[in-house]
């Protein structure tokens, strides 16, 4: 089913080599920047790996605000403040999106509260119960399964 | 002449299953022995009807018959033939048409490997799974129907996607269906038991062999796309986190959880509802997976042929059909009593917790893959949810379940002793762990990734090996001559650990180096020196090459020529880029070819991939522990069958 057509119709070239920057710590830092944030026009992709033009523009962008000084989280508030938190990959735990960010302990927490008091139910449960299939049953049981015979 | 027969194949295989989803029920209901008796040779006059109509499709591929629009929208006559006959499910109508195939095809083999299932269950299994085939047929006969001839038929085609034509499409997609598919018999079993108002370890017994069959597939499936990816993409990218793939991966970690809650069921007589609603709710999600890929509602690297009214049309499928299956569970959910008692530590409770972590992450995955949707309709934001998110919010899961398996797995039935287990893998855990620190000390200053990775991979795996021990009575010997089941389980729970390893491996040790290469001007990366000594073009088939020859050097010997390569597909008016790969054992080596610079030399891109292989290699091991435990002689499907054909007792 995962056919890979879509935008990667477009062969990979995502960082070209005279956008880097010459001091690695900065390049580094824009490397970092650029994956958590979308390419626009493209499907579900960072810019650091798409090779759309306008994923360019955004990537030299992020360099052009590192080299001007900025920290990581001015250069995307940059970024965010002109294209929208759509650029975001990683979703920010603002307003509604706790409700993202807690979905999954939440449920755990859920889950594990039924499941433990699913065990204690059968930890306290009359051995008795064991004995509920008749031996017509088990006879039955035996043949279906085809054991011991 | 030959299309026209497999379409009229379709439509009389439509009919079939419709007549099989009505008459054996109502037989099974009024114990009509002759009305139960409709559904197994239905059941095989499906499958036929449909496999002749897929063998007419791939017929008009292969020939290449343009007066057929599919044909002519997805086919070329200068395409090699294996594109022609990969290409009959590249597209959305012909992949729909496999989807069928393979449901019927699991119809088809409940009835021929059925013969011990009791026969109100098994009519109504049968009944249940063609009721699925009755909406899939709908389906494609209304919304997409492959066999649309054209009024004029065009000289040649217009060629299948170039990204498309690889091996890939050949093994990916079907298996892929097969395991997707093939959770429709869980859930004809499930909605059968209901239905029968009957959950015992009989049933257990008969659900798991379908339910792993199709968690093999699923597994190599997702493989074997995700190693498509890697090596097609140009980046080596393994996993994207995108809408298409946690679409198969959502029913892989319910199967997985499904194969070990039915195991409660079969041994303890316990968790029976909660296994019923599990194999609603993992073929449910096949559903919403088919959903996804096929209605354009979510933005995907992987699109379809996507079109809202197709959509609408699966989304009432899956409407009817895991909603009438939940409706009808909670209706009957409470005649299903457990009866085993077992106390809080006990290996039941351990698999309670591995089912709770794989739901749980199971409904992560869904949550975020479906946030950007809900955040619009009821936030009004526009945001995404990418693989940060995901890395985040899932990986923590698969920790704590790595961390539980190996002492969990070998907690004792009914009344466990913590301290006991833990006390007897004491050496394999002081192991993992120093191994872990171990690399950490290795590795300066690098994430804590790598390090986590390997003491969880090697817990997993000295784990298994351990477990396998202690059940062959601590006697090496007797280790060959333990079960399949035993094996199974240490090969596929081992197969997880190395695939742990492998992708914290590759994320935290991976190099990468961008740069202009000019011809002769050797330069390194990591332990390695490269060199680009040619650029040529080459004629391929139906493309114009690229091709580099890169020399791959370490400690001054040349181990490889690398031909990294960039296609274009004057047909398709498409660009491709071909990695070249030098495989080894501990690392690959990945380069990838871009465009001439102005003052000479070529971009070249080259990573060094550390444990690359081990991530398959684990799925592979996974897939196989789930063969081994298939072919255990205990779940043999047809061990059952042929020994009554032995004994000959007709019980119609």
């Amino acid at each position: 089913m995962a056919l890979l057509v879509g935008l990667l119709a477009m062969p990979a070239f995502a960082v070209q080599p005279d956008e880097m920057l010459s001091d690695p710590a900065l390049e580094n830092r824009a490397r970092e920047l650029s994956r958590g944030l979308r390419c626009l026009v493209c499907k579900n992709e960072s810019i650091d790996e798409s090779n759309a033009s306008l994923a360019r523009d955004l990537r030299i962008l992020v360099r052009d605000r590192l080299t001007a000084g900025d920290s990581d989280d001015e250069a995307i508030e940059f970024i965010v403040a002109r294209y929208g938190e759509f650029v975001l990959l990683r979703p920010t735990v603002t307003g509604s999106n706790w409700l993202l960010w807690a979905a999954g302990p939440l449920m755990l927490l859920l889950a594990g509260g039924i499941g433990l008091s699913y065990l204690r139910g059968r930890a306290a449960a009359p051995e008795s119960d064991i004995a509920a299939l008749s031996d017509a049953e088990k006879t039955r049981l035996a043949e279906v399964l085809g054991d011991k015979r | 002449m030959i299309t026209e027969l497999g379409h009229f194949a379709l439509i009389l295989a439509f009919l079939v299953a419709i007549v099989q989803s009505i008459v054996p029920l109502i037989g099974a209901h009024k114990h009509w022995y002759g009305w139960m008796a409709v559904a197994e040779p239905a059941a095989k006059m499906q499958f036929l009807l449909t496999g002749f109509s897929f063998a007419a499709l791939t017929y008009a591929f292969v020939t290449s018959d343009f007066s057929l629009r599919l044909v002519w929208l997805n086919s070329h006559s200068a395409k090699p033939m294996i594109y022609k006959i990969s290409g009959v499910w590249g597209n959305h109508e012909g992949s729909m048409l496999l989807w069928v195939l393979i449901l019927t095809l699991f119809g088809a083999c409940a009835a021929w490997f059925g013969g011990n299932l009791p026969p109100t269950l098994r009519a109504r299994v049968l009944a249940v799974q063609s009721s699925v085939s009755v909406a899939f047929f709908a389906f494609i006969l209304f919304t997409s129907n492959p066999f649309l001839r054209l009024a004029v038929p065009p000289f040649d085609g217009q060629d299948l996607n170039p990204l498309l034509q690889d091996p890939g499409l050949a093994f990916h997609p079907p298996f892929l269906y097969l395991g997707y598919v093939g959770l429709s018999m869980a859930f004809s079993f499930a909605v059968a038991a209901l239905l029968e108002g009957r959950v015992d370890a009989a049933w257990a017994r008969w659900v798991r062999p379908w339910t792993l069959a199709a968690w093999v597939f699923l597994t190599i499936g997702i493989g074997l796309g995700s190693w498509w990816a890697y090596y097609e993409l140009g980046w080596g990218g393994f996993w994207f986190w995108d809408p298409v793939e946690n679409a198969s991966f959502m029913p892989w970690l319910l199967a997985a959880a499904l194969l070990h809650s039915a195991i409660v069921v079969e041994k303890r007589e316990s968790l029976k509802s909660w296994t019923i609603l599990l194999a609603i709710l993992a073929f449910g999600f096949s559903l919403i997976g088919t959903f996804i890929v096929r209605s354009g509602l979510l933005t995907s690297v992987h699109a379809f042929a996507n079109d809202p009214e197709r959509g609408v049309f699966i989304l009432m499928i899956f409407g009817f059909f895991t909603g009438g299956a939940l409706i009808l569970f909670a209706a009957r959910a409470s005649t299903m009593e457990a009866k085993g008692v077992f106390s809080v530590v006990s290996r039941e409770s351990a698999l309670v917790s591995n089912n709770v972590l794989l739901a749980v992450s199971c409904f992560v995955v869904f949550v975020g893959t479906l946030w950007p949707m809900f955040a619009e309709m009821f936030f009004d934001r526009k945001l995404s949810v990418g693989a940060p998110f995901f890395n985040m919010a899932f990986t923590p899961f698969m920790v704590v379940l790595g961390l539980i398996l190996p002492v969990g797995s070998t907690l004792a039935w009914k009344r466990g002793k913590l301290g006991r287990a833990a006390y007897q893998m004491r050496y394999v855990f002081a192991l993992a762990v120093s191994l872990g620190l171990l690399v950490w000390v290795m590795q300066t200053g690098r994430s804590l990734m790598g390090p986590i990775g390997l003491f969880l991979g090697s817990w997993l795996v000295f784990g298994s090996m351990l477990d396998l021990w202690m059940r062959a009575g601590r006697t090496w010997s007797r280790i060959p001559r333990l079960p399949r089941a035993d094996w199974g389980k240490a090969v596929a729970h081992g197969g997880l650990g190395v695939t742990m390893f492998g992708i914290a491996g590759l994320m935290a040790w991976q190099l990468e180096d961008i740069r202009v290469a000019k011809m002769g001007e050797p330069f390194t990366v990591g332990a390695f020196e490269l060199e680009l000594q040619d650029v040529q073009r080459v004629q391929g088939p139906n493309y114009l090459s690229t091709m580099g020859f890169v020399a791959l050097r370490t400690n001054g010997e040349q181990i490889a020529v690398l031909n990294p390569e960039k296609r274009n597909y004057p047909v398709a008016q498409m660009p491709t880029t071909e990695a070249a790969i030098d495989y080894r054992f501990l690392r690959d080596v990945y380069v990838v070819i871009g465009d001439p610079q102005e003052g000479g030399g070529w971009t070249l891109r080259t990573y060094v991939k550390p444990l690359a292989n081990w991530i398959w290699a684990g799925t592979l091991l996974m897939a196989l522990g789930g063969t081994l435990s298939l072919t255990d002689r205990r779940f043999r499907v047809a061990a059952g069958a042929r020994r009554r054909r032995e004994t000959a007792v007709p019980a119609e």
